[in-house]
């Protein structure tokens, strides 16, 4: 691949261009849109591994960057860029759909199923790479047509519902969002500058002091703020949640936990955050307690969830608070702890709808009551089962484990007492999800649970990649570390330098070694 | 501007020179209204008269589009101008409303042959009172007189009004007609009290010569010049369907034909929203404080109206026409920004609009059968199922409507919003994105019976959908239309823009 070659453009146009050639097959030839839709993922991952090894770990800012007019009568431009931030929910993101996409491939009417899969795969790859607001914005926004199509169309019972609850949430959330993202644009442009949604300059220029008041600024991260929170989702926003995870279909529930919420965690880290630092330091309290009523109260209301989908979807609500615990700690480490949690549940969180989803399609149930001894009767199952429950729960060795350390040690630095009750969430993740290990899968199987089929090869791939690569991540967490931690760093000393917070120093050698040194 | 003072030193009998020029878009759907009219009465018995009116039409739209074409290439060398003493004004607002409106005029009529044929109404009188409402809006799109204004809003109504009434064995269609009549009549004579009230106040019916007035003198005593603001805007407010002045609207959109719904949706906006702009933005620009205030309230008091009664109807020509009312609100925030990028963001509006209205009752007109009759909810479910490709239009259409990203409809929010967050109005642009996701729920509500499971469908043995060659080309030119739209809009937001900037004065 040549230098020039617009990569991050692919990754975004590759899946739309399935989506349309999808559209073009035979009704009556689902196998034929099956393989349009492997080889279009397949192609994505492909460019998306093609990102990884070829990213600069040594520098920091934006890479691959890519900038073109797009709507100039609005100073809309087609700008796309990646950093440490991005980076891996891209590869996140090219990962999960094909996984999906093997998961679902017994759904009826699969040619609608894959151009919806495929169209939200080309959307989230957007929303992630775009660094003009308004690009960003149509994304965002877009994202919700093909997941609304895919929870109500190929969900359960009450798909309708949730897919409704779903739409209307995220996009009245959307609209405060979008009132900001012009405002912030219009006030930079009153201030005697052209209009441009460019998120570089605007954060460049509303993040220096004088540009405008802190009450203006505080109002502005509200507005990005209830956006991103409905999208996390974070307490007290998070009652569509539940809902679309239930009733989405396998696939859904993999890509809307592994990557849709984790937009609203980037939006923070990306725009709120760099964008408004004064506002995101004085309004810190406020995030750092939903965060930590997030963490325990999705924790306890998950144990209490007679359905095993509820529970995960609870569990969701927790994990994502960790990330955004570590983001308003403002340390590079609960930062990078952050993003790597966000990787993290992506990838355990995604293997866990995957095994749920082929127990419900096993037992035609979720309910837990409905379970029992599976350990006996369907033993690889099981087995992988717990493994990636401990890999939720954040047992060491797991990937779950490296980032909420991080974001509790980085957290535990400047905002003590939230990290100290956040902690007991990393318990409470082993009550409810080892509880319900042990209502499903110990005990003596009885009637239908006695005679289940074992896990199939094909089931067997799409849950084996995720679950080996958050042990690796467990073990030997460098390689997303040290692409993380940059940007991670860039975003602390970007917060100090344009505000009055500074962030506690600490020796990398530890006392003792520093005392050694200074002795000669 | 010398035409006017010649005008007024030499004897008044004289006739100003006639610049035929600056009509001819005009003059050329008249003369082909006119001509269907001729044949129809010279050619009574021939069944090949339809087809005939149609082919008149059909010139009369392709020399009318080339006529506003060149003078857009005219007004873009030379600049605006007016003509016929002032009552007419040649400039790019002109070119790009009209443009709207014969988009409007060649998708309504398209729909309307499959629907004529279908009731068997085939009717030249339909054809040609079509073309000649749109001669109407052609001629308010240019007009630079109160009194021009009001020729072409009653050229206009009163070709609507038996339009809405032309399915003459529908009750409903009627009692369409003669609302849309009575309250029609209503509102055109509270316009011509406030042209009354607005000549009294500034001594000139002409909008150039009121805006050199208001500039050059302080009105002291402005009541009268505010009253008579107030009931144009009323009068005005009715052709687009604004609220508080909305009360026809849904019983009018249900009654009417369904194509000729579509036709007013499309083109009646766009037609009286230029009026609206060109005498409020362009005239009364000076008093624009005074009222800004009033176009706000309409603005908010649409858009909530439209999206919450939207809400409790079952009948999808109602919900339409009631975001058809919202969407008149959309258009109220481009205008009370009262600023070019306003201007220009509501005529990008209206085109718009016209698009995904036109696209969504085209798709109305299909599923309502013979009869134009099953509107009901309940008729669109498991419509996925067994029309695929007809209600993946209709989402399209919705979904644009909703504004929803990637399509025509998000890039015009985008452009009022932004206008409005220019402006100032942060509270504005909010409520017009939360009202926005009420009406996104008006919106799934058909989407989601389309794509309810067909179990819930009534269980008839019913005939497919048929969707005749001139609806399907009408459809595939909306949809591609909307999509290309959300996508490159960049020629269409430069062609507004364009537009607003080559404003005669």
């Amino acid at each position: 691949m040549s230098s020039n070659f617009p990569l991050l453009t692919a990754l975004i146009v590759m899946p739309f261009v399935g989506a349309v050639v999808t559209l073009l097959m035979p009704n009556r030839r689902p196998e034929l849109v099956r393989i349009v839709g492997y080889i279009t993922t397949a192609a994505t991952l492909g460019f998306a591994l093609y990102l990884l090894a070829d990213f600069a770990t040594a520098t920091h800012g934006y890479q691959f960057v890519e900038s073109h007019s797009w709507m100039g009568e609005f100073g809309v431009r087609w700008l796309v860029g990646v950093d440490g931030i991005s980076l891996f929910m891209v590869a996140l993101n090219a990962l999960l759909f094909p996984l999906g996409l093997l998961a679902s491939a017994k759904v009826p009417n699969a040619k609608a199923f894959t151009f919806w899969m495929l169209l939200l795969e080309g959307a989230v790859m957007g929303v992630f790479l775009s660094l003009d607001l308004i690009l960003f914005f149509v994304f965002f926004e877009f994202v919700l047509v093909p997941m609304y199509f895919i929870i109500a169309g190929w969900g359960y019972d009450n798909r309708r519902y949730a897919a409704m609850k779903f739409f209307l949430f995220t996009m009245a959330g959307s609209a405060f969002l979008f009132v900001g993202i012009l405002s912030v644009a219009f006030l930079y442009q009153r201030d005697g500058h052209a209009l441009t949604f460019d998120s570089r300059v605007l954060i460049e220029w509303a993040s220096t002091h004088g540009s405008m008041a802190l009450g203006t600024s505080k109002w502005l991260f509200l507005a990005f703020a209830v956006g991103f929170a409905v999208k996390i989702p974070l307490f007290p926003f998070h009652t569509w949640l539940p809902d679309a995870h239930t009733q989405a279909p396998t696939a859904g529930s993999v890509v809307l936990a592994g990557v849709l919420l984790k937009m609203g965690t980037y939006g923070f880290l990306r725009f709120s955050v760099p964008m408004f630092p004064r506002a995101a330091v004085a309004l810190a309290p406020l995030m750092l307690v939903l965060a930590v009523i997030g963490i325990t109260y999705g924790a306890i209301v998950a144990a209490m969830q007679p359905d095993l989908k509820r529970l995960i979807a609870y569990s969701s609500i927790a994990h994502l608070g960790f990330v955004v615990l570590g983001t308003f700690a403002f340390t590079a480490q609960g930062i990078s702890g952050g993003l790597f949690t966000m990787l993290s549940h992506g990838l355990t969180t995604g293997a866990l709808f995957l095994l749920v989803g082929m127990l419900s399609d096993r037992r035609h149930t979720r309910e837990i009551a409905a379970f029992g001894g599976l350990w006996k009767s369907v033993p690889i199952l099981a087995g992988l089962f717990i493994a990636t429950a401990f890999a939720s729960i954040g047992l060491p060795g797991f990937s779950g484990f490296v980032g909420e350390f991080l974001a509790l040690l980085g957290a535990f630095l400047t905002s003590r007492w939230y990290a100290v009750v956040a902690t007991s969430g990393v318990i409470l993740a082993a009550v409810y999800l080892l509880w319900a290990v042990q209502r499903t899968f110990t005990g003596e199987p009885e009637g239908e649970n006695a005679t289940l089929p074992e896990i199939s090869f094909r089931e067997l791939v799409t849950v084996v990649p995720l679950l080996a690569l958050s042990l690796f991540l467990g073990f030997h967490p460098r390689p997303v570390l040290d692409r993380l931690e940059p940007a991670a760093r860039d975003l602390v000393t970007h917060i100090e330098q344009n505000s009055d917070y500074r962030a506690p120093v600490v020796s990398k050698q530890g006392p003792k070694v520093a005392a050694q040194e200074a002795a000669p | 501007m010398i035409s006017l003072l010649a005008q007024q030193t030499v004897q008044p009998i004289r006739t100003p020179p006639i610049d035929w020029f600056s009509i001819a878009p005009e003059i050329a759907l008249f003369s082909a209204a006119i001509l269907i009219v001729l044949v129809r009465s010279l050619v009574r018995r021939s069944p090949r008269v339809f087809d005939a009116a149609l082919y008149i039409a059909a010139a009369g739209i392709v020399t009318s589009a080339v006529f506003t074409f060149v003078q857009w290439h005219f007004v873009d060398r030379d600049g605006p101008y007016q003509a016929i003493a002032g009552m007419v004004a040649v400039d790019g607002f002109a070119v790009f409303v009209r443009t709207v409106v014969l988009i409007s005029l060649t998708l309504a009529l398209l729909i309307s042959v499959g629907y004529l044929r279908r009731e068997q109404l085939e009717a030249p009188e339909y054809i040609a009172l079509m073309v000649l409402s749109a001669t109407g809006m052609m001629v308010m799109a240019s007009a630079n007189d109160l009194i021009a204004i009001f020729l072409a809003l009653e050229i206009l109504s009163i070709a609507l009004y038996v339009l809405s009434a032309f399915d003459k064995r529908r009750l409903t269609s009627q009692e369409a007609g003669l609302k849309y009549f009575l309250l029609g009549a209503f509102s055109s004579a509270v316009f011509l009290y406030g042209v009354a009230l607005v000549y009294g106040a500034t001594g000139t019916t002409s909008l150039t010569g009121i805006a050199k007035f208001l500039a050059g003198n302080a009105v002291l005593d402005n009541g009268v010049l505010f009253v008579g603001f107030a009931l144009l805007l009323v009068g005005l407010g009715f052709k687009i369907a604004a609220a508080p002045f909305h009360m026809w609207t849904p019983d009018v959109y249900q009654g009417a034909p369904t194509p000729v719904t579509a036709f007013m949706a499309g083109a009646t906006k766009a037609a009286a929203f230029g009026a609206i702009l060109r005498v409020f933005v362009g005239t009364f620009d000076l008093y624009r404080d005074d009222w800004r205030p009033a176009v706000f309230g309409l603005a908010v008091i649409s858009m909530a109206v439209g999206t919450i009664a939207a809400v409790v109807q079952t009948d999808v020509k109602r919900m339409l026409a009631y975001s058809s009312i919202a969407h008149a609100g959309y258009v109220l925030i481009g205008v009370q920004a009262a600023t070019r990028k306003g201007t220009s963001a509501a005529l990008f509006y209206l085109l718009v609009y016209a698009l995904m209205i036109i696209g969504a009752f085209a798709v109305v007109s299909v599923v309502a059968r013979r009869g134009d009759e099953r509107h009901s909810l309940d008729d669109y479910r498991g419509m996925a199922r067994r029309e695929p490709v007809l209600a993946g239009l209709l989402t399209l259409f919705l979904l644009a409507q909703a504004g929803v990203p990637l399509t025509g409809g998000f890039v015009a929010k985008l452009g009022v919003f932004s206008a409005a967050v220019d402006a100032g109005q942060y509270a504005l642009a909010l409520v017009g994105m939360l009202t926005a996701v009420i009406s996104a729920f008006v919106y799934l509500r058909i989407v989601l019976a389309m794509y309810a499971p067909d179990a819930e469908a009534p269980a008839e043995d019913e005939a497919p959908l048929r969707v005749d060659a001139a609806t399907g080309v009408a459809l595939f030119l909306a949809s591609v239309a909307v999509v290309v739209l959300g996508i490159v809009p960049g020629f269409a937001l430069d062609f507004a823009r364009d537009a607003t900037l080559l404003l005669a004065r």
